[in-house]
């Protein structure tokens, strides 16, 4: 079986995934009619999305569609020479479009220059289940490969035919066919006919291994990069059909909040402005923002607020609500932990705890939806298009090939785009919107409160060690956060590690890389406890409970280039180390921080980051998205965390929700291991996963004081 | 109430008629097209809807369209001549100093805005100058090579 075709299992920390849209409407009931007829009634369920195939039909109530096998719905060579490739990919910011590029010109063997990609087009493009888990370099690259390479033989094929020599004897390359003993030469442009797009390729795997790329391998440029220094390129929150409106959402003052009482009379009688309420949904469509805020404001509305939990009290409610495991893959055991931890001769209990944190894209969350004689358009920055079409097509009751999703190169998302909301809004407003274009751009505010978060959680560890520093036990019970990177790569005849699943406080799901980052944080400070109270140096204890070769040779790599094992240089430095592997990739990071009592002071002075994601395809892109990774876990890290209090989001503004800015950014050395032999794995979310606790440990280092909850505040230690 | 207005925008004069405490943001954005210029935050608190006005960076969120009447307003699109790109713009492109990109107008005009009052800047005063503007893909050392290229190459022409 193709790699491609495994089934994958969703990680349980993707709430998302698994909720009821955010929307459910009652719609008009002649609308209703039209389509199912009287006496049938619809509802929508949370799906059992569990476990997702990319290619078979999934799970009862998932939609997934079979991938077309036909190189035409994959890749077209247009008669100038044009070569398009199509995947239903997402551009968030991580490259793909110039990556998947890359590899089509490579495999098929024509200028890059001369290849563009149609993505995330749910008329044009192939399915796709969405746009994360790492997964377009390890599945839709090789696709993509496998496409080409059988586009590139067929020509092959085709020209030896028209010259009557044997296909061996031809050379493919330059978007042509070429026969090096006379000299003739075919252009692709020329010998490809539809007869080639409705071919399938063969089953066997022909295509180029790493060492032989040409085009991929090498550092290109972003593709389109012109149009993003110029203003130029339209992102969703820029378009502008012609005769478009603009949307605003009057939202609950808090979470779960009910409309009580609704007077809309004083809105309605202001001129272009349509309301729209729908159940507990008001909005409102006018021809400028201004307008359609000012219809908002003068509603007369009430809400009945609910009781709801607060962040003070937000880690004893998760420990106090876990529940009975619900899948055998929720706990792992091997051995015994309590004989292992008999046989310790030092052991180590300690409780980790990680906040909720915001993806806050700069570009927030934002829709246009048209609808057209029944049918919708609806372009929208989303990492799932497919999934969003099939939500839209659910809740709206038409068919799913009435329904066109079109993602724009989008203004980031970092798995926080997962779901449909802003899609679902503007489609209910664009309804009531007499077939005009319907914009609705979230506010900052708005995506601060009404997304979702990377989910809070607590981490109780217990290790033990024998006196030689090999881990005799380890038991790892993760509350929540979720399961990603949970098992230890430290080998260990006893453990057991369990993720605990507990209902929703605040709307969770996926964030770039999940709960790894909460995972390699507990376990990664555990560890450099541990090697404490061995006596042994951090690196050298990893080393001696450590098989894998991969992870091994970015611990090693890591400590040449930092200089570990360092002496310290002056009062108030500090060394951190922290790796690990996910998602079939590996890091080890290195800090140095310097910590000034007087001034009450913690300052990230360097971060050395190695990283291994088998062949790289552009090391150009890759270092790119590694450092912006490096950079954006120094936020979980040291500050950021969302506080709530009564169902309201208190701090849902830059000015109170601290990101990353020019100043938290210490020096950084990002070192790629470019191993050829090895198939290329994703690499937008491992490279963040090992920052906090390499920092948390540093701060160890400088001042014996053990960080154990995210964001790292460290510089609130300092005192006393 | 809507008010008529003229602007002056990268060189052309606009007559607009929008309630005078609007945001130059929403006019620039939604009235004339100028959709280089974005929304981030309508709070001042992320610099992607930077541009200059009389030759300084503004937070184009927190301006109302009638404080800038009468004078020159340079968006993202106007920094272009004659189908050559501002040297910002260039050193940005050549730095690949970008990676949604939606972050990159603002860096971009306050970089610009930054140059034109100090053409020789220490890496302090560059990272003081962009402490205002958020990049969430974490693009920031190239950003920061970007602009101290293009001091470097705007030095460079004017000797």
């Amino acid at each position: 079986m193709n790699k491609r075709e495994e089934t994958f299992l969703l990680e349980p920390e993707r709430y998302e995934f698994r909720a009821v849209p955010m929307r459910q409407f009652a719609l008009e009931r002649r609308d209703f009619l039209k389509i199912f007829g009287a006496g049938l009634a619809v509802f929508a369920v949370a799906r059992d999305v569990s476990a997702m195939q990319e290619t078979a039909p999934g799970p009862h109530g998932f939609h997934n569609e079979e991938l077309p096998k036909e190189i035409g719905a994959w890749l077209h060579i247009g008669e100038d020479g044009t070569v398009t490739g199509f995947a239903g990919k997402a551009e968030i910011g991580q490259n793909v479009r110039t990556s998947l590029a890359q590899t089509i010109a490579d495999e098929l063997g024509v200028a890059f220059a001369s290849v563009r990609m149609v993505l995330g087009d749910t008329a044009l493009t192939p399915f796709d289940a969405g746009t994360f888990g790492s997964r377009t370099t390890a599945t839709i690259t090789p696709q993509l490969r496998k496409v080409a390479a059988a586009a590139r033989d067929l020509l092959v094929a085709k020209a030896a035919k028209q010259w009557n020599v044997a296909a061996e004897k031809l050379v493919a390359g330059d978007g042509k066919v070429t026969d090096p003993a006379t000299g003739k030469s075919l252009r692709y442009a020329e010998l490809a006919r539809e007869d080639i797009g409705a071919q399938k390729p063969p089953a066997e795997d022909p295509i180029k291994p790493a060492s032989q790329w040409t085009v991929a391998g090498k550092p290109v440029p972003k593709v389109d990069a012109r149009e993003f220094v110029t203003g130029g390129h339209r992102y969703t929150t820029d378009l502008r059909p012609e005769g478009m409106l603009y949307a605003k959402i009057l939202r609950p003052p808090s979470f779960g909040a009910t409309l009580s009482s609704y007077d809309e009379s004083a809105a309605k009688a202001m001129k272009d402005v349509v309301l729209v309420r729908d159940g507990d949904f008001v909005g409102a469509v006018a021809p400028t923002v201004a307008a359609a805020e000012a219809a908002l404001g003068a509603l007369r509305v009430r809400w009945k607020e609910v009781p709801q939990i607060s962040d003070g009290e937000i880690y004893s409610y998760l420990k106090k609500n876990a529940q009975p495991s619900k899948e055998p893959r929720f706990r792992q055991a091997k051995g015994s932990v309590e004989d292992g931890l008999a046989a310790a001769a030092h052991k180590l209990d300690a409780s980790y705890t990680v906040a909720y944190i915001a993806h806050a894209p700069l570009e927030p969350r934002a829709a246009v939806a048209q609808w057209t004689d029944g049918k919708l358009t609806v372009w929208m920055g989303t990492q799932r298009p497919f999934a969003v079409r099939d939500d839209l097509a659910d809740i709206f009751h038409v068919p799913e090939k009435n329904v066109r999703v079109i993602v724009p190169d989008t203004g980031s998302a970092y798995g926080g785009k997962h779901t449909s909301d802003a899609g679902l809004e503007a489609a209910r407003l664009a309804k009531a919107a007499g077939g005009r274009p319907v914009k609705l751009v979230w506010t900052r505010e708005e995506e601060f409160t009404w997304a979702y978060f990377r989910p809070a959680g607590v981490i109780d560890v217990k290790g033990g060690i024998a006196a030689d520093g090999k881990l005799t036990a380890w038991e790892f019970h993760n509350y929540h956060a979720g399961m990603s990177g949970i098992d230890t790569p430290y080998a260990v005849a006893n453990q057991v590690t369990e993720y605990h699943q507990v209902p929703l406080v605040l709307r969770s799901g996926s964030y770039r890389g999940l709960a790894a980052t909460a995972n390699h944080f507990a376990r990664e400070t555990h560890m450099d406890s541990l090697a404490h109270a061995a006596g042994m140096d951090a690196l050298e204890f990893r080393l001696k409970n450590l098989s894998d070769p991969r992870m091994r040779a970015v611990l090693e790599a890591g400590a040449k280039a930092f200089g570990w094992p360092r002496q310290k240089s002056g009062e108030g430095q500090g060394f951190g180390v922290a790796a690990g592997n996910e998602k079939g990739s590996y890091v080890a990071t290195f800090a140095e921080i310097f910590v000034d009592r007087k001034k009450n002071s913690v300052t990230v002075k360097k971060l050395v980051e190695v990283f291994e994601c088998g062949a790289i395809v552009n090391p150009d892109g890759l270092r790119n998205q590694v450092i912006g990774a490096m950079i954006q876990g120094l936020g979980g890290a040291l500050f950021e965390s969302i506080q709530f209090e009564k169902g309201r989001i208190s701090n849902a503004h830059f000015s109170s929700y601290r990101v990353p800015r020019f100043k938290d950014v210490p020096e950084i050395e990002a070192i790629l291991l470019d191993r050829k032999d090895i198939p290329s794995a994703g690499a937008g979310e491992t490279p963040i996963m090992a920052i906090a606790p390499a920092i948390g440990n540093a701060f160890h280092d400088a001042t014996k004081v053990r960080l154990t909850k995210l964001p790292l505040h460290p510089e609130l230690h300092l005192l006393g | 109430m809507a008010t008529s207005l003229d602007l002056e925008i990268n060189g052309k004069k606009y007559s607009v008629a929008y309630p005078p405490d609007t945001p130059l943001l929403y006019v620039l954005r939604d009235e004339l097209g100028l959709t280089g210029t974005k929304y981030g935050c309508g709070e001042g608190m992320c610099g992607a809807c930077t541009v200059l006005i009389a030759g300084t960076a503004r937070r184009s969120c927190q301006i109302p369209v009638s404080a800038a009447v009468s004078k020159p307003i340079t968006t993202i699109e106007g920094l272009e001549r004659d189908g050559a790109l501002h040297p910002v713009q260039q050193a940005f492109l050549d730095a690949g100093a970008f990676q949604c990109a939606y972050c990159t107008s603002g860096m971009i005009m306050s970089g610009v805005s930054l140059l034109q009052a100090n053409p020789r800047p220490s890496a302090e005063q560059i990272v003081q100058s962009l402490q205002g503007n958020i990049c969430r893909c974490g693009t920031h050392p190239r950003i920061l090579e970007a602009v101290q290229r293009a001091a470097e190459t705007m030095a460079g022409r004017s000797k």
